[in-house]
């Protein structure tokens, strides 16, 4: 069975809601206040709804990733946009083996 | 350096869309913890060291829990304790004393924040000790003056044969827990399980205990996620058994994955080895977390309905293929539970006449646990509880299973009226009960013999 690798410190950052001017900026100008790292940004939008899945290295920052993924999540819902951040095991888990 | 989405939009949206529309989250995580050091004549020494015991090796069990729900986004339900049988580690002690046992027990989950602690409990499948007999007899006073409490007894294995003296006793165990609680419906009934075949490593109350053959501390997993396969079942109507299955299969799959990640990532932060995953679908009260509605989504017009044997056996059998693939050690109880007053979906059908306590029993030949979480009328006699006991304890002797009774009585009340146990637990209407005694039957005393099929070396 594959395990995730031991270091593996990526999370996945996906954004939910209706499409307005400046998610991404407001999202990446936070993540690089933090100094975490954006590894590959995937976005869409169908019939003005914003769909964006974020991949970060969280590596470089101090900050724990429930601090992150907290503020994002606040500040997203006063956006009126739904936040996730999570370590991207979930992810490996329930869909590789 | 290129890099690429390492997941399929569709996957990271599914994953999510379990999670926050169909109510998939880790039911339990339970730590399991050895008492059989704490072994002392005198019972303040015993008292302190089972507190003590207790408060160390779970003190971080709650905030860990809360960061690796955090950490990946799904929700880890409750955090809990189990300890070995008490019945054992305090077989020098009298009923009174186990009663302050108990309140130890209670202080200690109360500082370290779990919501239950489990193994109040004997095993007294071939007969009792000093010990198994102090505890069944303080179970009453116990369960009704604490607040965390879980108590269990085990009254029947494969190998033992049924323990018939205990099965009486337990009958009238039940109903007096259920009478001193009667103001709160009965509630410390709530907190007892009468078993046969009972698993050692089962992190799900009101059951759960840590038994003698485990190690120091373990970390065991219950993951849920009846709304997750309801959903799938919904989605293919036109789907053959054949395929119906492999689709469960998958779903099941999936779930018991998050339960082997958290159950992973628990252990190494809390140093203590992960035990098992027990991938059984726990339903709770809320919409669209329901067994039933998975039986109902397959085309039964009702739950209990002719059918529901059938449609239940290759749901609870399909679970496990799914799970036992997505874990290294599955254990527990594995299967679905089909608790009442935990499940919408049964509790409508109770109301509309369509599930009887006989279709449950019926049920119960083909998943995991039993007769669970079932208000009886208030006067039931303990004659009649030990003799559903018996019942129960029959199928899962002859099948090689486990089965457990969790039966409510509710005093003051009828056939149709309705309890309210609040939270997980729910609320339910009381069901029916067949009006002849069982009296001289269960009063015969003495042990069913184990069945042939025991003789397997």
């Amino acid at each position: 069975m594959a395990l995730p690798k031991e270091e593996s410190n990526r999370a996945i950052i996906t954004v939910l809601g209706r499409d307005q001017i400046g998610i991404i900026a407001w999202v990446s100008g936070r993540l690089a206040e933090y100094n975490v790292n954006i590894l590959d940004i995937s976005q869409t939008i169908i019939n003005e709804f914003f769909t964006m899945i974020m991949v970060v290295d969280i590596n470089p920052t101090n900050l724990e990733l429930v601090a992150l993924s907290r503020m994002l999540e606040d500040e997203g819902r006063d956006k009126g946009l739904q936040v996730k951040v999570q370590h991207e095991d979930i992810f490996t888990f329930m869909h590789r083996i | 350096m290129t890099m690429t989405l390492t997941f399929a939009r569709e996957e990271i949206q599914q994953t999510i869309s379990m999670i926050h529309d169909e109510n998939l989250d880790i039911r339990t995580v339970t730590m399991g913890i050895s008492l059989l050091d704490c072994v002392s004549e005198d019972i303040n020494v015993l008292e302190q060291k089972i507190y003590d015991k207790i408060v160390k090796n779970a003190g971080k069990l709650v905030s860990v829990g809360e960061q690796m729900s955090a950490r990946y986004g799904i929700p880890i339900i409750n955090k809990r304790v189990s300890v070995t049988p008490i019945g054992i580690v305090a077989a020098n002690m009298n009923s009174e004393k186990m009663v302050r046992i108990a309140k130890a027990l209670d202080r200690a989950a109360r500082e370290v924040g779990v919501n239950f602690i489990g193994g109040f409990s004997a095993l007294v499948q071939k007969g009792f000790t000093i010990g198994d007999l102090a505890l069944i007899e303080a179970i009453p006073q116990a369960l009704s003056e604490t607040e965390f409490i879980c108590s269990s007894v085990n009254i029947g294995t494969t190998k033992a044969g049924i323990n018939m003296d205990a099965v009486l006793k337990m009958g009238e165990v039940v109903l007096k827990c259920a009478q001193l609680t009667a103001d709160k419906d009965g509630i410390a009934a709530a907190k007892l399980v009468v078993f046969c075949n009972a698993p050692e490593d089962n992190p799900f109350m009101a059951g759960s205990f840590h038994g003698v053959g485990e190690p120091e501390c373990v970390i065991n997993v219950g993951v849920s996620g009846p709304g997750v396969v309801a959903k799938v079942v919904k989605k293919y109507p036109e789907a053959d058994f054949s395929e119906l299955s492999n689709l469960i299969k998958q779903t099941a799959f999936k779930i018991t994955r998050m339960g082997e990640l958290i159950g992973r990532a628990a252990s190494k932060e809390l140093n203590v080895p992960f035990g098992i995953i027990d991938l059984s679908l726990a339903p709770t009260p809320a919409i669209g977390d329901s067994v039933a509605e998975i039986l109902e989504n397959m085309g039964l017009e009702r739950c209990g309905t002719h059918g529901t044997t059938a449609a239940l056996a290759l749901l609870n059998d399909a679970v496990k293929k799914g799970g036992a693939m997505a874990s290294s050690h599955v254990g527990g109880l594995s299967g679905a539970f089909i608790p009442v007053s935990e499940d919408a979906g049964m509790v409508k059908a109770v109301e509309v006449g369509a599930l009887t306590l006989d279709k449950l029993e019926a049920m119960t030949c083909v998943c995991s646990v039993g007769l669970d979480m079932i208000a009886l009328p208030g006067d039931v006699s303990a004659e009649t509880i030990s003799a559903i006991i018996a019942d129960e304890a029959a199928i899962g002797m002859i099948n090689k299973k486990t089965t457990a009774v969790r039966v409510i009585p509710a005093i003051g009340k009828k056939a149709g009226d309705r309890v309210e146990f609040g939270g997980l637990l729910g609320g339910a209407p009381v069901m029916a009960i067949h009006p002849f005694s069982s009296k001289m039957f269960v009063k015969r005393g003495g042990r069913i013999p184990a069945p042939i099929i025991s003789l397997s070396n």
